[in-house]
């Protein structure tokens, strides 16, 4: 069966609660999940206090506030600070997204910082992501074709181009991707809704000509249809597409060829 | 000592699933039909005399409504039951075991209520 509890040893303990800043006079409290796997310890959360007054607005400022000025073994990815590169993503107050794009006053305090769920922790907040790039590898995103090259590019049509809309701005940020159940139980086998929405970036692309290996790669009753519409990948995407419509997309071409 | 790839690629795709989605999505459209129809029966029928309810399960649309109903909620059980067990039972011989549980439990109450409906409308 699928493991509904967490086991003993990573069950979350209380952490330390480092004092707010001396003089201090605007602070938000800042709960964050805390692990390092060279200690031997249980995870636990730990207590911040961010002084608003000497920190950006944005969750990842704060949280690049704690690291440099109270806690320097906090532990997490950033990159672009901006919502391009998708290194930020985490679970705040519940819900996965990218550090850098949420505002501190849009949360309720204190802010609840995790790494995002289900995934092997690295440390602290860093997630073990090697099993979802390896997987996003698996539908080969790249341009295939067999027809001789053009002298120049390939070209597409304006309307062929719109169809690529609200897919090509996936940042494989993977927050849609741990926050599906789906995934969760089944990780092993189900692609998730992150690589499906790539897989249909490519199936829906006119220049690619690959597509009818593109879906027989995808048709089976793990790698695509594991996906039971639950809809929480479209709920979290911090670039507000819909990988749950690309995946209805995709089923919709499976009957199409069939019927 | 797998690679991450190989855990990928698995057995590699079933090249199926299509038949078993178009089948759930099928039999979930005729169930609404028949279901209403299948409800608004039995509001009808409520206390009313034992020959008066064998008198009309014995009209032929009736029964053969009433049979289009057991097929298309039975099929629609066992493919979605089918679908949970596969969703949370990851032991080969445990879900193996299940879905062919699934499948038995699924005929038998499909003939047995088939067979009830025959019975009723062929008088026996």
């Amino acid at each position: 069966m699928v493991q509904f509890t967490l086991p003993k040893n990573s069950k979350i303990t209380k952490g330390k609660t480092w004092p707010a800043p001396a003089g201090a006079k605007r602070t938000t409290e800042f709960r964050i999940y805390r692990w390092n796997p060279e200690d031997g310890q249980n995870p636990r959360i730990d207590t911040y206090f961010v002084d608003r007054d000497d920190c950006g607005p944005m969750v990842l400022d704060a949280i690049i506030w704690i690291k440099n000025k109270v806690d320097s073994t906090l532990t997490f990815r950033r990159s672009c600070r901006e919502g391009v590169c998708g290194s930020c993503a985490m679970n705040i107050d519940g819900l996965n997204t990218l550090a850098c794009t949420l505002a501190m006053d849009d949360v309720a305090a204190p802010i609840k910082v995790y790494p995002l769920p289900h995934a092997d922790v690295v440390k602290d907040l860093v997630p073990d992501l090697t099993l979802f790039y390896e997987q996003y590898a698996s539908i080969e995103p790249w341009l295939q074709t067999d027809s001789p090259p053009p002298e120049r590019e390939w070209r597409q049509s304006h309307e062929d181009r719109a169809k690529l809309d609200g897919l090509y701005e996936c940042i494989l940020c993977a927050c849609c991707t741990t926050s599906c159940p789906s995934y969760w139980w089944n990780a092993d086998r189900y692609l998730g809704p992150a690589v499906l929405l790539q897989a249909y970036r490519w199936i829906v692309d006119s220049r690619d000509e690959g597509t009818g290996d593109r879906l027989d790669n995808l048709e089976d009753p793990f790698r695509l249809y594991r996906c039971h519409t639950i809809m929480n990948c479209s709920k979290t995407c911090p670039k507000g597409l819909n990988p749950a419509k690309a995946i209805a997309e995709i089923k919709k071409k499976m009957v199409e060829r069939q019927v | 000592m797998r690679t991450l790839r190989h855990r990928v690629r698995g057995l590699g795709p079933a090249h199926s699933g299509t038949g078993h989605f178009w089948l759930q999505r099928t039999t979930a459209i005729a169930n609404a039909a028949l279901v209403i129809y299948f409800v608004f029966l039995f509001v009808t029928l409520a206390g009313r005399s034992h020959a008066a309810v064998v008198a009309t399960i014995g009209q032929p649309v009736v029964a053969i409504l009433l049979l289009a109903a057991i097929l298309s909620i039975v099929v629609h059980m066992r493919v979605g039951m089918q679908v949970i067990i596969e969703d949370y039972v990851h032991g080969e011989a445990a879900k193996v075991t299940l879905l062919l549980a699934n499948t038995f439990f699924a005929i038998a109450v499909g003939l047995a209520a088939a067979f009830a409906v025959l019975r009723i409308s062929f008088g026996l």
